[in-house]
């Protein structure tokens, strides 16, 4: 699990292009151990590229991407078999786990602690929405994980079950604390979960503010933080002056 | 709750009644016809008469017979081609190169009619049950490796991202992940080149064979007792409903279920 590496993920001087489109130029980003990093910026603008560099789905064009700990992603939709149960799902985080008896014990503590008692044998196409983020959240939590990627994972969520993951999330990683990069454009979810923000400009896309949040989870969503937090970032995207 | 369940269940004597009135429509416009005399006796026999033959070739057995074999050259030479097509498929979805290569060329062979290679199948494997089971499986061996292999193809690359995080690979790679996320589609093509090979094998029999249920009606034919190829066009029929009813339970599988329901 996540011990006392210090610096588990970094992008240095990571530029990147589709054909002759350039997505990222000259970034840098170093996330500290631990630390849940939120980068927020317009849709087009590179996020998800981010993440695949960071995950080693991509290579960068220049540029040099560090990475130490196993890491998992957890995707907008889509991301469980749907030919696995909710439980096999979990398992398939488990599977550097040997021991019988332990992987068992540890896929119902999973089951527990994402609250899906009961919904062990269902598919994924039997379940809500916020369900299967559930899962997948707990598939990737599962076994040798250090590193969460997350790519808008309940952007494709109601806004009432997306409030209630926001909280699901901040009190499982209260339990299981990760490292964590988390890519989203709301700015809610930012200022909600994010020790530190990075807000990207549109395409190509540089960090063009950094905010560290220093108030600990879980934040009101209506309290003074997460509200200036908000108008930092909105003034930031230049939606608000 | 109630009502919705008076309902269903009515629901269900209607998927019944119905089908089994068409049944009685056809019928009745048979016996009105045969009654009628609008076309000679020995040209469309009579329900009777057909009942008839039926009970005689129950009775010698021969019946029974020509089933068997039909069923026989049918589920190998569907078997074959399903262990060798799938494969072919699933190696040609991966390999982007050896699709395009390949591709134009298993289209052409799809297209023709595996009719067209009785001559060869006749030459090659004379008589009996082998040139059946060849021309059952150019029949189905096409649609389902081109089936399998777009259906390879065209997996969500969500899958194969997933599939690197936790680590699968190789063999592993293709039997917990590729094969399983095509599974629902590999059902259906199953089912549409079973169709295949059940029409084929009756024109199939009318040459190469000396029993089966194709040569059954050519048998009838040269002997002018259309009521014994009328008596085997119901057999044909009916088996090839059951069997494809046999086939649509692949899909109630629980693992496949989300391929058909969303």
């Amino acid at each position: 699990m996540s011990d006392k590496k210090t610096v588990s993920l970094a992008l240095s001087n990571v530029s990147h292009s589709y054909g002759t489109t350039s997505v990222l130029q000259t970034l840098n980003l170093q996330v500290k151990n631990g630390e849940v990093v939120v980068l927020v910026g317009p849709s087009g603008c590179g996020k998800t590229t981010i993440l695949n560099l960071l995950s080693g789905h991509l290579q960068p064009s220049t540029g040099r991407v560090q990475r130490t700990g196993n890491i998992r992603t957890v995707y907008q939709h889509d991301g469980l078999f749907p030919w696995l149960t909710v439980e096999e799902n979990i398992a398939m985080g488990l599977r550097s786990v040997s021991d019988t008896a332990q992987r068992e014990k540890e896929k119902q503590d999973l089951v527990e602690l994402i609250h899906l008692r009961g919904f062990e044998n269902h598919y994924p196409h039997q379940l809500s929405g916020g369900m299967r983020q559930r899962v997948e959240l707990a598939r990737a939590l599962a076994g040798q994980s250090d590193i969460l990627l997350m790519d808008e994972p309940f952007s494709a969520l109601d806004y009432q079950t997306r409030l209630r993951m926001r909280l699901e999330l901040v009190r499982i990683l209260e339990q299981r604390p990760r490292t964590v990069v988390f890519v989203t454009h709301d700015i809610e979810e930012a200022a909600q979960l994010a020790d530190r923000v990075l807000v990207l400009s549109s395409r190509p896309a540089t960090v063009c503010r950094e905010l560290e949040i220093l108030t600990p989870r879980p934040r009101d969503l209506t309290g003074s933080t997460v509200i200036e937090t908000m108008k930092t970032i909105l003034m930031e995207l230049g939606l608000q002056h | 709750m109630i009502n919705s369940k008076h309902t269903s269940s009515s629901q269900k004597k209607l998927q019944i009644l119905l089908p089994v009135l068409v049944l009685a429509g056809v019928i009745l416009l048979w016996i009105i016809i045969t009654y009628t005399n609008l076309f000679p006796a020995y040209a469309l026999p009579t329900p009777g008469a057909v009942l008839k033959s039926f009970k005689e070739e129950f009775e010698s057995g021969r019946l029974m017979n020509d089933i068997i074999a039909s069923l026989w050259r049918v589920a190998v030479g569907f078997v074959l081609s399903a262990t060798l097509g799938i494969p072919a498929g699933l190696w040609l979805g991966q390999h982007l190169y050896a699709r395009q290569a390949c591709v134009p060329m298993l289209n052409f062979f799809r297209f023709l009619s595996p009719l067209a290679w009785i001559p060869f199948a006749i030459l090659w494997f004379h008589i009996g049950d082998k040139p059946a089971v060849f021309l059952i499986f150019m029949a189905t061996f096409f649609p389902l490796a081109l089936a399998t292999m777009s259906a390879v193809a065209t997996i969500p690359s969500i899958y194969f991202k997933v599939a690197k995080d936790y680590n699968y690979k190789g063999i592993e790679l293709l039997t917990k992940v590729t094969f399983p996320s095509i599974l629902p589609q590999i059902i259906t093509a199953l089912r549409v080149s079973y169709g295949i090979a059940w029409v084929v094998i009756v024109a199939a029999e009318m040459v190469g064979c000396q029993d089966g249920l194709g040569y059954g009606i050519w048998d009838a034919r040269n002997g002018l007792r259309l009521d014994s190829a009328v008596c085997y066009m119901i057999v044909i029929g009916v088996l090839g409903m059951g069997i494809d009813r046999l086939l649509a339970q692949l899909t109630k599988l629980p693992n496949v279920r989300w391929g058909y329901e969303r």
